[in-house]
């Protein structure tokens, strides 16, 4: 139980570290990597904080420890997930409306090089 | 540059990627069967010759800066389209699948009946449907979905040969399916309460090169386009609930705001 526990700070120190230093060098944007820093910590807290992650296991009625752990970790991942598809979504959508708007005006700038030839 | 002459203008729009063994065959057969009217291949980001065969056959192009996707390239061209003030726009695939000869009665179609979609169906009559048994299946089950949404049957809701007015031109101009379209299209302007007619047409085998769709991509074709098709109708359900805003006059190009 320790030991899941001491491996879940150690993660979540490590994923903590990566998404400072991606911040840094401008591989993340920082809007994006709150929602990465907010579960890495909220993890740290809680695989350091044992009363307050036996008080969630009772809240849920779940069997013991560990796998509320796991449960809330999964559960955390899977709402980011879910926001970064909607991110990619919107992305998507205004990339494509972007690269038809690309391809219009182009064609119009060729049409009025060409009538002025 | 292509602008529409006068009302009743038509607009040919052929959309292509990777089809240069085609493409030539495909614009001078048209200009054959409509001649005088202007023809747009889109050109979604082809690694071949497709957009130099194109211009060597006669017609205009408007190459995409990267790969969209079916949907993406069509809508590509029906924003053009309406830019330009076409009335009315006919999509003709480019891997010479569909036939030309086809295309006058479709745009007499569209301005006869006054409707806004006019699909080309393989299955209306015995037109020579060149179809796999897998793709005939697909298409009977997607009949018996969309009939109780359409209200009407639909013979071939996955034809791409499907002539469009300057109303639905608006619309899809807009809002249009991006992956798989056809058969979302028609639930769209089905429940904008638009109208859609059906014409036997003649389909042809592919002239060149393979089609896109496994048999594993089958199962993601039918899966996407129910989703899609669910999707379409609840959205529109809520819509249909509520007062309808006042329609406004589709603006033509040239026009002033």
């Amino acid at each position: 139980m320790d030991r899941l526990l001491n491996v879940t700070t150690v993660l979540s120190i490590v994923l903590l570290i990566v998404v400072l230093i991606s911040v840094r060098r401008a591989h993340i944007r920082v809007e994006y990597s709150v929602t990465w820093l907010l579960a890495s910590g909220a993890m740290l807290v809680l695989s350091r904080a044992r009363p307050l992650l036996d008080l969630f296991r009772r809240m849920t009625g779940l069997p013991d420890t560990p796998l509320t752990l796991f449960l809330m970790a999964a559960g955390v991942f899977l709402m980011m997930f879910f926001r970064f598809s909607v991110i990619i979504s919107h992305l998507r959508d205004d990339n494509i409306a972007l690269a038809q708007r690309v391809a219009i005006l182009e064609y119009h700038i060729q049409s009025l090089r060409d009538h002025e030839s | 540059m292509t602008r529409a002459r006068g009302p009743g203008s038509l607009l040919v729009i052929v959309p292509a990627l990777n089809e240069e063994g085609a493409i030539h065959g495909v614009v001078q057969s048209i200009h054959e069967h409509v001649p005088g009217v202007p023809i747009l291949v889109i050109d979604d980001c082809s690694r071949d010759a497709t957009v130099a065969r194109a211009r060597e056959a006669g017609a205009e192009v408007l190459p995409l800066p990267h790969h969209l996707g079916l949907g993406g390239a069509v809508q590509a061209g029906y924003k053009l389209a309406y830019e330009l003030g076409f009335d009315y726009v006919i999509r003709v695939d480019g891997d010479g699948q569909h036939d030309p000869r086809d295309i006058p009665r479709v745009w007499e179609k569209l301005k006869a009946s006054g409707c806004e979609m006019v699909i080309g169906s393989r299955f209306t009559e015995t037109t020579g449907v060149h179809t796999s048994i897998v793709r005939r299946l697909g298409i009977s089950f997607f009949r018996a979905v969309l009939r109780p949404i359409l209200g009407k049957p639909v013979h071939d809701p996955t034809s791409g040969f499907v002539g469009v007015n300057r109303t639905a031109l608006g619309v899809f101009s807009a809002s249009f399916p991006l992956e798989y379209p056809e058969i979302e299209a028609l639930v769209v302007l089905q429940r904008r309460r638009f109208r859609f007619e059906e014409i036997p047409c003649k389909m042809r085998p592919r002239s060149t090169g393979r089609s896109s769709i496994t048999a594993l991509k089958s199962l993601y074709y039918i899966f996407h386009v129910l989703l899609g098709v669910f999707v379409n109708v609840l959205k529109f359900e809520r819509r249909l609930h509520r007062p309808a805003p006042a329609p406004m006059p589709p603006k033509r190009s040239g026009e002033g705001g």
